[in-house]
């Protein structure tokens, strides 16, 4: 996700207001993709947040200075209540897109959402063809009716974004994903190598591509960009194990983002739940406002004091952010240490030899994502 | 694979209007014009907020082109024309790469 927002100052010693606040409504999804980026130990129907205390969510969100709103999950769609919860977004102010695998979309719905004020769908594909996709979704005809929904979507004039998840089972296939995206009429494509937090962490060893097929893809995407300006927005970063410098995690722990989960903890990311010793506050303890201004773990890990060397003393220190905190954890052993993936880090050997073994592993077979 | 040519520039026949899901919005709490997009948005400073109204239309069959706009806006900042197309189009050109806008 980016943003240009310039990075306020922050005034009388607060923080400068988030850019959006995602709410993943439920962690319930018909899906079941083995990269998964939801937590290992799911929400149940059971402990979601009802109708009236979401509302009163957004209406937080709103209040914190958040301009966006994202409705995801899980899949936001099985929410009976998601009219509701789009049109009060609408009623206090926000932007609403929703990130759906769309399985579980109509016309007569999509109609409904629009209705609402909805002015953007994002939908997942798994592969350019039906039998890939189908596989690692675990889920029979999803991609033909993924299809079908999102040509709905830009008939209704909603904006539309193709969000295509590569790993060494799909990503030959990036050109004809392009082309696909472009086909549907989207207006913007992520192409979205996995990244390994979650379900996908677990099965990292069947996901993992080899560097040759990094490279050919990496290749083919840069070759196409020229082509593609002014006909779809490209939103394309290298993997983190294939990278030399870290992803920019969230723009920055506690700058531009705050996650409500289904039912109802406040983090400063959707993977932050992994970091031990984080202490999180739920939407029952205190306002969007009190946590984004102190909660202790958004004020963790804000800004740059926390950071160690080579971070501390870095040129891009507030360009990347010392990267992402659960993949330091996942990865150096320590979610306060620099991300491994930087090639200043201490680590970052080792990410060569983690990937290089599991790219070589030649895994088939994953744990689908379950209950 | 054929080689595609890039997408010309935006030239001043072009009628142009905000892109699906895209919006013009005054936050007031940050004191700023921008244009709200999927996952996005783009702050605007008063020259690209001039060159938006004038130049990107509602939507309606009653759009003017860009050519229009870039007439308005050289009377309004009494600037020499070709200074100002030259800006105006690198500046719509942009934002039709990134996607805020289309023809």
């Amino acid at each position: 996700m980016s943003c240009a927002l310039p990075a306020l100052a922050a005034r009388n010693g607060e923080p400068a207001p988030p850019f959006a606040v995602l709410a993943e409504l439920t962690h319930r999804c018909p899906l079941r993709c083995p990269y998964c980026s939801n937590p290992l130990a799911l929400d149940p129907a059971s402990a979601e947040l009802d109708t009236a205390t979401w509302k009163r969510v957004l209406e937080e969100a709103a209040d914190v200075g958040a301009l966006q709103v994202h409705f995801s999950g899980g899949e936001p769609c099985v929410r009976k209540d998601l009219e509701e919860l789009v049109a009060h977004a609408t009623e206090v102010g926000l932007y609403s897109n929703l990130i759906t695998s769309a399985v579980l979309l109509d016309a007569a719905r999509l109609d409904r959402l629009k209705r609402a004020g909805l002015q953007h769908v994002q939908i997942s594909l798994q592969d350019s063809e039906a039998a890939g996709a189908d596989r690692v979704g675990g889920f029979r005809g999803g991609h033909g009716k993924k299809l079908e929904v999102a040509r709905m979507v830009v008939a209704q004039g909603l904006a539309l974004t193709i969000n295509a998840v590569l790993h060494r089972h799909n990503i030959e296939r990036v050109n004809e994903v392009i082309d696909l995206a472009m086909e549907l009429g989207a207006g913007r494509i992520e192409i979205a190598n996995v990244q390994y937090y979650g379900w996908a962490l677990a099965n990292r060893a069947s996901l993992m591509p080899s560097r040759e097929q990094l490279l050919a893809m990496d290749a083919a995407v840069r070759a196409r960009l020229p082509e593609l300006a002014g006909r779809i927005v490209v939103d394309y970063v290298v993997p983190d194990y294939y990278a030399r410098r870290p992803k920019s995690c969230m723009g920055g722990w506690a700058r531009r983002f705050m996650n409500v989960t289904p039912r109802g903890r406040v983090l400063p990311c959707h993977a932050a739940e992994t970091i031990p010793g984080l202490a999180f506050e739920t939407v029952h303890d205190r306002s969007l406002s009190e946590i984004w201004r102190d909660g202790p773990a958004f004020a963790r890990y804000r800004g740059t004091d926390w950071m160690p060397d080579p971070c501390r003393s870095c040129d891009h220190k507030e360009e990347d952010w010392g990267g992402c905190r659960c993949q330091a954890l996942a990865l150096a052993g320590s979610a306060d240490a620099t991300d491994p993936v930087c090639e200043l880090s201490p680590a970052h050997a080792e990410v060569a030899v983690l990937r290089d073994r599991d790219a070589a592993a030649l895994g088939t077979e994953w744990t689908y994502r379950g209950m | 694979m054929n080689a595609i040519a890039p997408t010309p520039a935006i030239a001043e026949a072009d009628r142009l209007r905000l892109a699906p899901g895209v919006m013009l919005r005054n936050d007031r709490r940050r004191g700023q014009w921008m244009l709200m997009a999927p996952e996005r948005l783009l702050v605007l400073d008063e020259m690209a907020l001039a060159v938006v109204r004038a130049c990107v239309g509602t939507g309606g069959d009653a759009d003017a082109d860009v050519a229009a706009g870039i007439d308005r806006l050289t009377t309004e900042y009494d600037a020499p024309r070709a200074e100002v197309a030259a800006d105006v189009l690198e500046m719509l050109t942009d934002l039709r790469n990134k996607g805020y806008v289309v023809s």
